[in-house]
């Protein structure tokens, strides 16, 4: 008798740890044969509720490790993905995915960890300045991270469009709750694997899985969110977040493009899009 | 002359600023097209001296169809201007920053007249910068490819500017210098109270020679703002007032494509340590709260002071407040004029009472007060804390709420503990200290051992819900621009 | 007297002094204002000649203007006092007899200060013997910048018992002690040593009296007189040429110390040019015809 394949429970990730959503709903994930693939957690918005905290509760330290420890831990990610690379591939081949398609977009996303771990003591110089103002006064803006954003990552590239935004997210010193790609979640949570076997410190990153319309304006309305960024075209959906968000004010990123494998799906910008400019000013004798 | 009695106390006579050569004309129309235009609402509205309450002169009240014909012209000279060889656009606002030099003392008397701000102030400060800044942004029109690397820049279009009454004329230097530097084109309204310096600018532009319709100059009240805010095209929004109506504008754009930057509300913090200058900060915590009668966004109302040095600075601060004088805003030697409007010092008003009745122990300067006008001694609360209101609520007055701390984590956390971001002060002389507030301080703005600078090459704008976006300097560009 | 406890001495930003500075400079004083303040800063001059050069015939001179700023115009004020050397106090005295005018000596090795104690206090007491109502002694400077500051402190207390009923007046010298800290430093260690009044500079060295220095000393005095109730006065010197130089001072002096230091016991020029460029405006003021120094008298 053929041996019996152990079968992953797909739970989420919050502060470091796998739950199953508080709910205990799940969504059945078929493949393109309409076979079972995997139970999917539907997080709640208590869910998000527990995630935010855990994210408050360590941003800060997130964010005062230093700028070359955090491009380690980044370049620790992607070295933890190649280790694993053919887990992934199988996974975006079992929800649809060719096997180019899927080698791809794995060899791709460890590559933008790659560029991006190596942005993370560099940004701060192309984004600050030092300004020459008319008066006794040494002044300078430098990048700070704005703080807790939740992300609606792109259903489109389960994993590549998921690090293309988390990854520039965090090498800012932002933490981050995640909604994976409503389409195909499946491969985000064995990314969190990936992400709580490489040093990140737990609660930097969290990630559901579950279904945008119910989750979305809970994403947009928490008041201890400082900005939040949307990955899709639908314009309910826009309205909703940026009506909401007014609440604290938070600051409303919106990324349209269905195309997170080209040249334009990498840039600095994306971590500046993250960062509050701050001006200093002290005086000096003259 | 009469004898001299060197025994007998020494005084300061009133030494009025001349209005001999100001031209105010008795009624303002809309400047739009290059031209002033009666409004289509045939509707005009007093601006009155808060020093005495008079009517100074008639603004024009426009309605939806003047924003239309007004945003109509600036989309027509977007076209043009925003084509025009970056360098002659360049010139034509060095030629305005130029213009304002020329005719600084006009205008910094009509401010003063119209706002009530002391004339040292609107001469010393609001008028020059207010030149610096189209001088400053006037450099940018034909540099921009080199602020945002590997991005080519191009202007918006058409932007909405809503100002407030605050530092008017510097306002609009600060929306219009970059809008039109970057290549957009504007359409700005001034506060309803504060009109007649964005009206003069109006006349300058006009004898500047900028291409007709670059520049709009509407005038009105709120129902004017949101006709701006909601005309469909307008590709920016640029607000400067309170975070009430800067989330309003926020509410009624989600879901359509414009741009905004919001400079809203503060609470600014400002923290003494035992091992300041003391003296110096006593000076720091005066410019923090008492400039421009407190009227100011990013004013250090709150003051914390370490305990160890409580007594000190508060003895020396009351001493310093003493010798502020509150009156004309005209005179030259005036320190706090009078608050921008009836309704303003009802506000102020309020605060004082609650601050009172919430068991804060209140301490005002015994200056004497002109009889007519609106008017308000500098104000200290002291045993205050962070449950009180006016330390909660933004009061845009002379009035500061004073607490104490022990420890710097301590002051970290009730400095951050406000919905607002936007400036914060840090007094010591400690090299360390001053580096570890400023990062964690969460303020767009840290002014240490300093307080209310400005500068063009400055960025300026809030965290939280004290507005998003910056203006000011190379990072303030980017809220002029998009990239493709 | 207590040596001050250096450890607490309030530290000084010089940008932030800079901006105060140029808030008094901002004042603008006109009509009655102006001329009560030019009288009041006349009343207040320590007319003085510091000069190897200086001769008993120069002194007499000097004396005689002192008395008579300017006869033509009515109800002027005298000057506080006449300042010169020990060997020309006894010529000073003489000649102010009966003025109200006192007569201010140098000492202690004036203006280096680069001698032993004993030379000082002989110095100082020469001077008080020849009649001098007033001593200004200068501190001994390189002590203090080698941060000898009991030293410093010792050697005012000595000098302020030999000046027996003379006033003391401290000069600092600021103009050598770098920084504003160090000027509060040395205002402190004075005061409390006893002094009188705290003066900023001998005139011989560059930059002598600044508007910042004599707000650190200002407000230092503000300071002592809070813990003591002890009014010290206060002598700028140096550098002070012109009226509205003088009504700036006289506007710090009002904002920072109030009304009751407005008085020549409490607060003095030290300055030989200023008297005239007074006089100028004064004139100007009353008959609206700008001046030239030509219809003024120089001694």
């Amino acid at each position: 008798m053929s041996r019996i394949d152990v079968l992953k429970t797909y739970k989420i990730f919050i502060g470091g740890k796998f739950p199953r959503t508080e709910s205990g709903r799940f969504s059945p994930l078929k493949n393109k044969d309409g076979d079972l693939v995997a139970n999917i957690c539907l997080s709640s918005r208590k869910d998000f509720r527990n995630a935010v905290v855990s994210c408050r509760n360590t941003q800060k330290q997130w964010e005062n490790t230093t700028a070359l420890n955090k491009g380690q831990i980044l370049y620790r990610i992607a070295e933890i993905l190649e280790g694993r690379k053919s887990q992934f591939i199988e996974e975006l081949m079992m929800t649809g995915s060719s096997k180019y398609q899927a080698k791809n977009e794995v060899e791709q996303s460890i590559d933008r960890l790659i560029y991006y771990a190596g942005w993370s003591d560099k940004f701060q110089q192309i984004f600050s300045s030092v300004n020459p103002v008319a008066s006794n006064h040494f002044n300078f803006s430098v990048p700070q991270a704005m703080g807790v954003i939740s992300v609606i990552a792109p259903n489109e590239f389960p994993l590549l469009g998921l690090v293309s935004i988390v990854a520039p997210v965090i090498v800012g010193g932002n933490s981050c709750i995640v909604l994976s790609s409503e389409e195909n979640p499946m491969v985000s949570i064995s990314f969190a694997e990936v992400l709580n076997t490489s040093d990140v410190p737990h609660g930097v990153v969290n990630i559901l899985t579950g279904e945008r319309k119910e989750l979305v304006s809970y994403f947009a309305s928490h008041k201890d969110v400082n900005s939040i960024i949307y990955c899709g075209d639908k314009n309910e959906e826009i309205k909703e977040i940026e009506k909401v968000s007014v609440e604290n004010l938070k600051r409303v990123k919106i990324y349209k493009r269905k195309n997170w494998n080209d040249k334009t799906s990498q840039s600095p910008y994306f971590i500046e899009q993250c960062q509050e400019i701050k001006t200093t000013w002290h005086p000096t004798e003259s | 002359m009469s004898k001299i009695n060197i025994n007998k106390s020494w005084k300061y006579d009133e030494s009025l600023e001349s209005t001999s050569h100001i031209k105010l004309k008795d009624k303002y129309d809309l400047f739009i097209g290059g031209e002033f235009v009666k409004p289509l609402s045939k509707k005009y509205f007093n601006t009155l001296n808060p020093a005495t309450n008079q009517s100074i002169a008639e603004i024009a009240d426009a309605n939806d169809k003047d924003i239309d014909k007004a945003v109509k012209s600036a989309r027509k000279a977007f076209n043009s201007w925003s084509k025009l060889d970056p360098k002659e656009r360049g010139k034509y606002i060095f030629r305005i920053a130029r213009m304002i030099q020329e005719r600084a003392k006009e205008f910094a008397v009509i401010e003063s007249i119209d706002g009530g701000k002391p004339i040292r102030e609107s001469r010393d400060i609001d008028i020059p910068l207010a030149a610096n800044h189209f001088f400053y942004h006037a450099g940018w029109a034909d540099k921009l490819e080199y602020a945002f690397p590997n991005k080519k820049p191009t202007p918006l279009g058409v932007a909405g500017q809503i100002i407030p009454w605050n530092f008017p004329l510097l306002m609009a230097a600060w929306k219009i210098a970059p809008a039109i530097a970057c290549g957009n084109t504007v359409v700005l309204k001034p506060a309803e109270s504060t009109s007649l310096t964005a009206l003069k600018l109006a006349e300058l532009i006009q004898d500047s020679g900028l291409p007709k319709g670059v520049v709009n100059i509407v005038t009105g009240a709120g129902k004017t703002g949101a006709a701006i805010v909601n005309h469909p095209d307008i590709n920016k929004i640029a607000f400067t007032g309170s975070t009430e109506v800067g989330k309003l504008i926020e509410r009624s754009l989600a879901g359509i494509e414009k741009k905004t930057t919001l400079e809203l509300g503060g609470k600014g913090a400002n923290i003494i340590f035992e091992d300041a200058a003391i003296d110096q900060a006593v000076e720091g915590i005066v410019n923090a709260i008492f400039f421009n009668q407190g009227h100011v966004c990013c004013a250090g109302s709150r003051l914390f002071i370490q305990e160890s040095v409580a007594d000190i600075v508060i003895e020396k601060l009351k001493d310093r407040i003493s010798t502020l004088i509150v009156g004309d805003p005209l005179d030259k030697n005036t320190d706090i004029g009078a608050i921008n409007s009836v309704e303003q010092l009802k506000t102020i008003e309020k605060y004082i009472e609650i601050g009172k009745k919430e068991g804060g122990e209140i301490y005002q300067s015994k200056c004497s007060l002109p009889k007519k006008g609106n008017w308000c001694p500098p104000t200290l609360f002291l045993n205050v804390s962070q449950s009180h209101t006016i330390v909660q609520e933004e009061i845009f007055g002379p009035v500061l709420a004073i607490q104490t701390f022990r420890t710097i984590d301590e002051v970290i956390e009730k400095a951050n503990n406000t919905p607002f971001g936007l400036s914060a002060g840090v007094w010591t002389e400690k090299g360390s200290k001053i580096f570890r507030l400023t990062k964690e301080l969460n303020a767009g703005v840290v002014w240490a051992n300093t307080y209310n600078k400005f500068d063009p090459s400055s960025p300026f704008g809030g965290f939280k819900e004290s507005g998003m976006g910056r203006e000011g300097g190379l990072h303030g560009l980017k809220s002029y621009l998009k990239f493709e | 007297m207590n040596f001050p406890d250096l450890e607490k001495t309030l530290k000084i930003d010089k940008v932030g002094v800079h901006e105060r500075v140029n808030r008094f400079c901002k004042r603008s004083i006109k009509t009655s204002a102006k001329t009560h303040g030019l009288h009041l800063a006349l009343s207040m001059i320590d007319l003085t000649t510091l000069e190897g050069k200086d001769t008993p015939k120069k002194v007499v001179q000097l004396c005689y203007k002192a008395q008579h700023l300017h006869d033509s115009m009515l109800d002027l004020p005298t000057v506080a006092a006449v300042c010169v050397y020990p060997t020309l106090v006894g010529v000073a005295k003489k000649e102010l007899i009966g003025s109200g005018i006192n007569v201010a000596s140098v000492a202690t090795a004036f203006p280096s200060g680069q001698s032993t104690l004993e030379v000082k206090l002989n110095d100082t007491k020469f001077a008080v013997d020849q009649g001098a109502d007033e001593v200004d002694m200068v501190i001994s400077r390189g002590n203090f910048l080698a941060g000898e500051y009991n030293f410093v402190f010792d050697e005012i207390a000595a000098i302020k018992e030999a000046c027996g009923k003379a006033h003391l007046k401290v000069i600092l010298e600021t103009g050598e002690l770098d920084t504003l800290d160090n000027v509060r430093k040395a205002s402190d260690i004075a005061m409390y040593a006893g002094a009188d009044f705290i003066k900023t500079s001998t005139g011989k060295i560059s930059p002598a009296a600044t508007m910042s220095v004599t707000y650190v000393m200002l407000v230092a005095i503000k300071d002592y007189c809070k813990k003591t109730g002890i009014k010290i006065g206060m002598k700028p010197a140096g550098g002070i040429l012109t009226a509205k130089q003088s009504l700036q001072y006289l506007v710090m002096l009002k904002e920072t110390l109030g009304d009751s230091w407005m008085n020549k016991d409490l607060f003095r020029f030290g300055a030989s040019r200023l008297a005239n460029d007074i006089l100028m405006q004064l004139e100007k003021q009353e008959s609206g015809i700008y001046q030239s120094l030509d219809y003024f008298s120089k001694d």
